[in-house]
C-alpha cells in the first residue's frame, strides 16, 4: 500500500534536470549527431497505394558521382514464416521486415522501396530520382466496412481471419475478430426502458510529434553496431532491429538521443535499420533523417474506425446492458490497437450485461502505430456520445448519470480484469463541484458538454541503478527517454526516499550498453515503472547507508534509524550524521555505495478522467471554438505536479485537434493529399484557451507512492466531451470525426 | 534540394535582362517565402535565382492622399502595415497583410510575391482588385501595366512574359466616404490557407446610406483570384440594406467555380463565398460609417 506521510519532495515543483540544456538548445537530438565520414542517406518511397513490384534497378543511381551505396529488401535477411518475439508480443517477421522494405508489395503510399547513402543529402535525395522500379499498381482499399467485404482487393494473399481461436479457410483483410462478453446482454436491453443505438466514423489521425524521426548508424570493424536515434525505447530498437537484421542483441548498442515528442509514434522502428543497412553496405556511418511528409506517409498513425454502440437504461438511469462493436484500420499489416479500444469502450462504467466485438482490419495505408491511449479515444466518442443521448432522454444530469453509474473497486470490466481502488467517482465528483460545470452558459449557439475516458496503464520492466557521490548527491541511471518531465518525476521518487532534495539527483538516460533492460516509455508506465524502480534503488542505498552508519558507530545496524535525511543512533550512544556528511565518508566505511532497483510491477492503476468544454459554433460557416476547457484526472500521486498538469493539458489539446480538424485526407488514388503541418490542422495556440487541469488524488495500491501513469487517459473524453456540447449549442449530434466545417454545414443543412 | 546558381540584380534593366537571357529557367527572389520552399520542395525548377531585392524602385512604398500609393514589388507586409496613411487609405490590404503568414514571414513576404506566385487561395490579390490596382510591368520591350484582376491566368501563371517582371503595383488614392476590407475563412484561427477569401470595398454617398459603387472579388474558388464584376455592380445605387447585399452575395456565388481538395468542397465553397461576401461587404461598410 502506498505510505502514507506528508512528502518532502513528492507534490513540490523542481526545475526540471534537462530543463537548462533544453531551453538553451544545448540538448542533442538525432539530427544534431556528427561524427566523421559520415554519409546521409534517403528513402525512396512508393507512389502507389498498392502495387506489385516487379523490378528494382538501382544502377542508375548508384552511378551518380557521390552516391556510396543503395540497399533494397534484397538486402534485409530472408523473413521466411519466423514470428518475431518483441517481448511485447510475437509480430510476423515477414510483415516487420517489409514495412521496412517493401519486398514484393508495396501497401500503401509512403511504402519504403529502396533506400541510398550519399556524401551529402542533395546527392541522396537526387540519386532517389534515378531508382527505377517497375510496378504492376492493384486497386486498393482505403476505409474498413470497404475492406471487410468479401470482395474487396486483399492486401495479402495468406492473412486469414482469427476469431476467437479459429482461423478461417479463406484469405480476408480482416486479421482478426475479438470478443468480450459479460452477463446476459440480451435480457439487460430487455429490462432497459431507453436504447439508444448509434454509428459513429473516426479518421486516421497523426501523433504529430514535432521532431522527424532520425537514426544514424555506424557498424566497427568488430562488426559492433552502435545506432544514435530518437527513440521512447532504446532497447525496443535494440530488439526490433536484431530481429529485422538477424543479428544478435550483444552486438547491438543503441544510444538514445533527446526526443521531440513520440506519443507512442516512436516506438516502431522505421528508418533505423535502413541506417544500418547503408552503413553495413557502405562501411561508413550513415545518417538518416524524416521530412514531415515521410513522418505523415511512412510512419505509423492512429486508425481510423467504425464503431457502432448500443446502451440501454432503466428510466431511474441504471445501465442495464450495452453493446459495442468495433471495426479498427490497421494499415498495411494487422495489429491495430482495437484490443485496447475493446478493454476500454465501457469501463467507467459498472455494467452487468456486456458485448464488445472488435476487428482488425488491414487497409492500404501506412501500418497504425500507437498513439496515447491507443484505441480508446476512438471508442469512448462512439459510447460517451450515446449515454450523453441517454442522459437527455432521460432528462438526467450528464454528470449525474456517470456518477449513478460510476465504476468502483470489485467491479468487472468485460474482458475479466477487477477494478482495484479507482478514482473514476472522484473525477465525476471533482467536474461537478468545479465552477465552470456551473458557469452561466446560455447564450445563441453556444453549448457546453462532458464525457470521461478510461485507460489501464501498463507496468513492465525498468531498471535504475544509483551511485552515491561523495558530496551527498547521487547520479541515477535509467533507462526510459525523457518525453514530458520524467527524469524529474523519477528523481523525486529517488530523493524522497533517501531524504535529499531533487536538485541533489542528477539522472541519466543512458544507452542499452549501460543500464539494465527497461521496456518504452508509453502506456503510461515510465513514472509508474520507472520511478518504483527508484524507489528501489534507493532504498537498497538507504540500507547500505544504514550499513555505513552502524560501521562508523560501531554498533548494530538495527540500531541505526534513518528519517528526513538523518541517521541516527537510537540505542546505546548519542550519534548522529546527516545522509550528505555519511556520503563523504564512505571511503573508510567500505568503499563506493550502487543501489540497483528492477522491477516488472503488475498493479499499474487505471487511470480516469472527466472533461468539460464550453464551444462557440459559428452557425454560417460550421467553425466551432473552444472558449473554456476543464479537465479533471486521477493522478493517483502526483510526484511533480506541473508535469501531470502538462499531460493533461497535452492530451486534452490533442484531442481537440482530433475532434475538430485533424484526419488524413486521400484522393481517389489513395494518395494523402494534406501531408505537411499546413493542411494537417493541428490546433495552435490561437485555437485553444488554458486548458485548466485539475488533479485529483486516488492513490494506486500498486505502487508506494500510489502513482498512477497520467500520459495517455487525457486523449481518451475531448472528442466525445466537443461533440456532446456542440449537440447543446446547434442541436446536432455530430457522429464523424473531424467535426469539421464542411461536416457540420452539412449536418445543420446548410449544404 | 536541387542546385542552383543565385544573382543579385541592382537596376531594373539588368534584371530584365538577366531574365530574358535565362528564360524559363529563371525566377526572380523578392522575400523568397513562396520560391525557396518550392524549390526544397522540388515543386519548381530553377536553374537561377534573381534577387531584386537590392533595386531602389521594387522597394517604393510611396503613399500620396491626390494620387495614391505606389508599392515596390518587393515591399514586406510589415513595412505596408507599419504605414499609418496606408493603413487608413486601404484598409482592406492591411486586412490581408496581417494574415498573411505569420509575424516573421511578414517581414520578408511581399504583396508583389503574393501576386506573382498567383495562387487562386493568395490573400494578397482579392483587396488589390477591389482597390482597382494596376501592375506596373518591365520587360524587354519598356514598361507597360495590367489591372490586376487580369494579371493571373491559372494557378501559378501570370501574363508576365519572358524577361518581364513586375516592378510596382499602384493604387488610386480612396475616394471620400469608401472603404475596404478583406477576410478569409480557415478551419483553425492560423496557419491556413484560405478555403475562401472576399474582399470589398464601397462609396457611399454623403449620408452614408447608399452605396454609389463596389468591387468584390474572390480567393480559392476558381483558377484565378476573381473580381466578381455582376455582383458588384448591382450594389451601384442600391441603399445600404440586406437585401441588397444578400444579392450581391447570390450573385459573387455564381461566378464561383471551385474544386473539392483537401482544403474544402465544392458545396462548402460556394456556401462560404456567400457567407464571406456578405461579411467583406458590412465590414467595408461599417468601416466607412466609422470614419469621422
Amino acid at each position: 500500500m502506498p505510505e502514507n506521510k506528508d512528502y518532502k519532495v513528492i507534490g513540490t515543483r523542481p526545475i526540471r534536470h534537462d530543463g537548462v540544456d533544453k531551453v538553451t538548445g544545448r540538448a542533442l537530438y538525432g539530427a544534431d549527431f556528427q561524427m566523421a565520414g559520415l554519409l546521409h542517406g534517403r528513402v525512396l518511397r512508393s507512389p502507389h497505394a498498392h502495387a506489385r513490384i516487379i523490378s528494382i534497378d538501382t544502377s542508375r543511381a548508384e552511378a551518380l558521382p557521390g552516391v556510396k551505396g543503395v540497399v533494397t529488401a534484397k538486402d534485409l535477411p530472408d523473413a521466411g514464416d519466423k514470428v518475431a518475439d518483441l517481448g511485447e508480443g510475437a509480430v510476423n517477421l515477414k510483415h516487420l521486415c517489409d514495412n521496412i522494405l517493401a519486398s514484393d508489395k508495396v501497401l500503401y503510399k509512403g511504402h519504403a522501396v529502396a533506400a541510398v547513402a550519399a556524401t551529402n543529402p542533395h546527392i541522396a535525395e537526387e540519386a532517389c530520382t534515378r531508382i527505377d522500379v517497375e510496378y504492376e499498381v492493384l486497386p486498393s482499399v482505403l476505409e474498413v466496412r470497404q475492406a471487410m467485404e468479401p470482395d474487396a482487393p486483399l492486401l495479402h494473399e495468406h492473412l486469414k481471419t482469427t476469431s476467437l481461436g479459429e482461423t478461417a479457410e479463406e484469405p480476408s483483410n480482416v486479421a482478426s475478430h475479438i470478443q468480450h462478453k459479460l452477463g446476459d446482454p440480451e435480457k439487460g436491453f430487455a429490462e432497459a426502458d431507453v436504447i439508444i443505438e448509434r454509428e459513429f466514423i473516426t479518421g486516421t489521425v497523426h501523433q504529430g510529434y514535432i521532431e522527424p524521426h532520425n537514426a544514424t548508424a555506424h557498424y566497427n570493424p568488430d562488426g559492433q553496431l552502435t545506432i544514435w536515434c530518437s527513440t521512447q525505447g532504446a532497447f525496443t530498437v535494440r530488439e526490433q532491429v536484431a530481429e529485422i537484421l538477424q543479428y544478435p542483441i550483444s552486438k547491438i548498442k543503441v544510444v538514445p538521443m533527446e526526443i521531440g515528442g513520440g506519443f507512442g509514434g516512436k516506438i516502431s522502428v522505421y528508418i533505423k535499420p535502413v541506417a544500418a543497412l547503408l552503413a553495413k553496405k557502405t562501411g561508413k556511418p550513415v545518417k538518416v533523417l524524416m521530412n514531415r511528409a515521410d513522418v505523415f506517409e511512412g510512419t505509423g498513425p492512429t486508425p481510423a474506425s467504425f464503431i457502432r454502440v448500443k446502451m440501454g437504461a432503466t428510466k431511474e438511469g441504471k445501465i442495464t446492458a450495452a453493446q459495442g462493436y468495433l471495426a479498427f484500420e490497421a494499415g498495411a499489416y494487422p495489429g491495430s490497437p482495437v484490443g485496447p479500444g475493446a478493454m476500454c469502450i465501457f469501463a467507467p462504467y459498472s455494467i452487468e450485461n456486456v458485448i464488445i466485438d472488435g476487428y482488425d482490419v488491414v487497409v492500404n495505408k501506412p501500418k497504425t502505430a500507437p498513439y496515447r491511449a491507443p484505441g480508446a479515444p476512438n471508442a469512448a466518442f462512439g459510447s460517451e456520445t450515446v449515454l450523453d443521448e441517454i442522459a437527455e432522454h432521460l432528462k438526467i444530469d450528464p454528470l449525474e448519470i456517470r456518477l449513478m453509474n460510476g465504476a468502483k473497486e470489485g467491479d468487472r470490466r468485460a474482458d475479466g480484469p477487477v477494478h482495484p481502488r479507482i478514482g473514476f467517482i472522484e473525477t465525476v465528483e471533482a467536474a461537478k463541484a468545479h465552477p465552470h460545470y456551473t458557469a452561466p452558459n446560455g447564450k445563441k449557439h453556444h453549448g457546453r458538454g462532458v464525457a470521461s475516458g478510461y485507460w489501464f496503464n501498463i507496468g513492465l520492466e525498468s531498471s535504475v541503478t544509483i551511485n552515491v557521490n561523495a558530496d551527498g548527491t547521487i547520479n541515477l541511471v535509467e533507462g526510459s527517454t525523457d518525453i514530458g518531465g520524467t527524469r524529474a518525476s523519477i528523481a523525486m521518487q529517488a530523493a524522497e526516499v533517501l531524504g535529499i532534495p531533487a536538485e541533489s539527483v542528477n539522472p541519466s538516460v543512458v544507452d542499452t550498453n549501460s543500464v539494465g533492460y527497461t521496456a518504452v516509455t508509453g502506456g503510461s508506465r515510465t513514472t509508474y515503472a520507472t520511478g518504483y524502480a527508484a524507489y528501489e534503488a534507493a532504498q537498497e542505498v538507504k540500507r547500505k547507508m544504514i550499513t555505513r552508519a552502524a560501521k562508523l558507530w560501531e554498533v548494530d545496524e538495527a540500531n541505526v534509524q534513518f528519517a528526513d535525511g538523518e541517521f541516527s543512533c537510537i540505542n546505546g550512544k548519542e550519534a548522529q550524521i546527516s545522509f550528505r556528511d555519511l556520503c563523504a565518508r564512505l571511503g573508510e566505511t567500505g568503499g563506493p555505495v550502487v543501489g540497483s532497483g528492477t522491477v516488472n510491477p503488475g498493479g499499474a492503476g487505471g487511470a480516469y478522467a472527466t472533461h468539460v468544454v464550453d464551444v462557440v459554433v459559428d452557425e454560417e460557416t460550421g467553425k466551432v471554438d473552444i472558449l473554456r476547457y476543464t479537465a479533471v484526472q486521477d493522478a493517483g500521486k502526483a510526484i511533480h505536479p506541473s508535469y501531470v498538469e502538462g499531460q493533461i493539458q497535452g492530451g486534452a489539446v490533442q484531442g481537440i485537434g482530433w475532434a475538430l480538424n485533424e484526419e488524413y485526407i486521400y484522393n481517389a488514388e489513395g494518395e494523402m493529399t494534406n501531408a505537411s503541418f499546413l493542411d494537417y490542422r493541428m490546433p495552435t495556440c490561437l485555437d485553444l484557451p488554458m486548458i485548466d487541469a485539475v488533479i485529483v488524488e486516488v492513490p494506486n495500491p500498486g505502487h508506494p507512492y500510489g502513482v498512477r501513469g497520467v500520459g495517455e487517459v487525457p486523449i481518451v473524453p475531448p472528442m466525445a466531451a466537443i461533440a456532446n456540447a456542440i449537440y447543446d449549442a446547434i442541436g446536432v449530434r455530430m457522429t464523424e470525426l473531424p467535426m469539421s466545417p464542411d461536416r457540420l454545414l452539412k449536418a445543420m443543412g446548410k449544404i | 534540394m536541387r542546385d542552383f546558381s543565385y544573382i543579385a540584380a541592382n537596376t531594373i534593366p539588368e534584371a530584365v535582362a538577366l531574365l530574358d537571357e535565362k528564360g524559363e529557367s529563371a525566377r526572380i527572389l523578392a522575400g523568397g517565402t513562396d520560391l525557396i520552399v518550392q524549390v526544397r520542395e522540388a515543386r519548381r525548377d530553377v536553374d537561377w535565382i534573381i534577387d531584386i531585392k537590392s533595386i531602389p524602385e521594387v522597394n517604393a512604398l510611396d503613399y500620396n492622399a491626390d494620387t495614391g500609393l505606389t508599392l515596390g514589388a518587393a515591399a514586406e507586409c510589415y513595412k505596408i502595415y507599419a504605414d499609418d496613411a496606408v493603413c487608413n487609405a486601404y484598409p482592406g490590404l492591411i486586412d490581408a497583410t496581417k494574415i498573411i503568414g505569420g509575424t516573421a514571414i511578414q517581414g520578408r513576404a511581399a504583396v508583389g510575391g503574393n501576386l506573382c506566385n498567383a495562387s487562386p487561395a493568395a490573400d494578397g490579390i482579392p483587396p488589390l482588385i477591389v482597390l482597382n490596382a494596376t501592375c506596373v510591368i518591365a520587360g524587354p520591350n519598356g514598361e507597360r501595366e495590367v489591372p490586376v484582376e487580369q494579371f493571373c491566368t491559372a494557378p501559378g501563371q501570370t501574363v508576365l512574359k519572358n524577361g518581364e517582371m513586375l516592378v510596382s503595383i499602384k493604387i488610386p488614392a480612396p475616394e471620400s466616404n469608401s472603404s475596404s476590407f478583406y477576410l478569409r475563412f480557415i478551419p483553425r484561427n492560423e496557419m491556413d490557407i484560405a478555403v475562401v477569401g472576399a474582399g470589398a470595398s464601397v462609396v457611399l454617398d454623403d449620408a452614408k446610406q447608399t452605396i454609389v459603387s463596389a468591387r468584390i472579388a474572390l480567393a480559392a474558388v476558381a483558377p484565378t483570384p476573381l473580381y466578381a464584376e455582376e455582383a458588384s455592380a448591382l450594389l451601384a445605387g442600391q441603399e445600404v440594406s440586406d437585401e441588397a447585399i444578400d444579392a450581391a452575395a447570390e450573385a459573387a456565388k455564381a461566378i464561383a467555380r471551385p474544386i473539392s481538395d483537401m482544403r474544402g468542397t465544392v458545396e462548402q465553397r460556394t456556401h462560404l463565398v456567400g457567407v464571406l461576401t456578405r461579411r467583406a461587404l458590412n465590414g467595408a461598410i461599417e468601416r466607412v460609417r466609422e470614419a469621422t
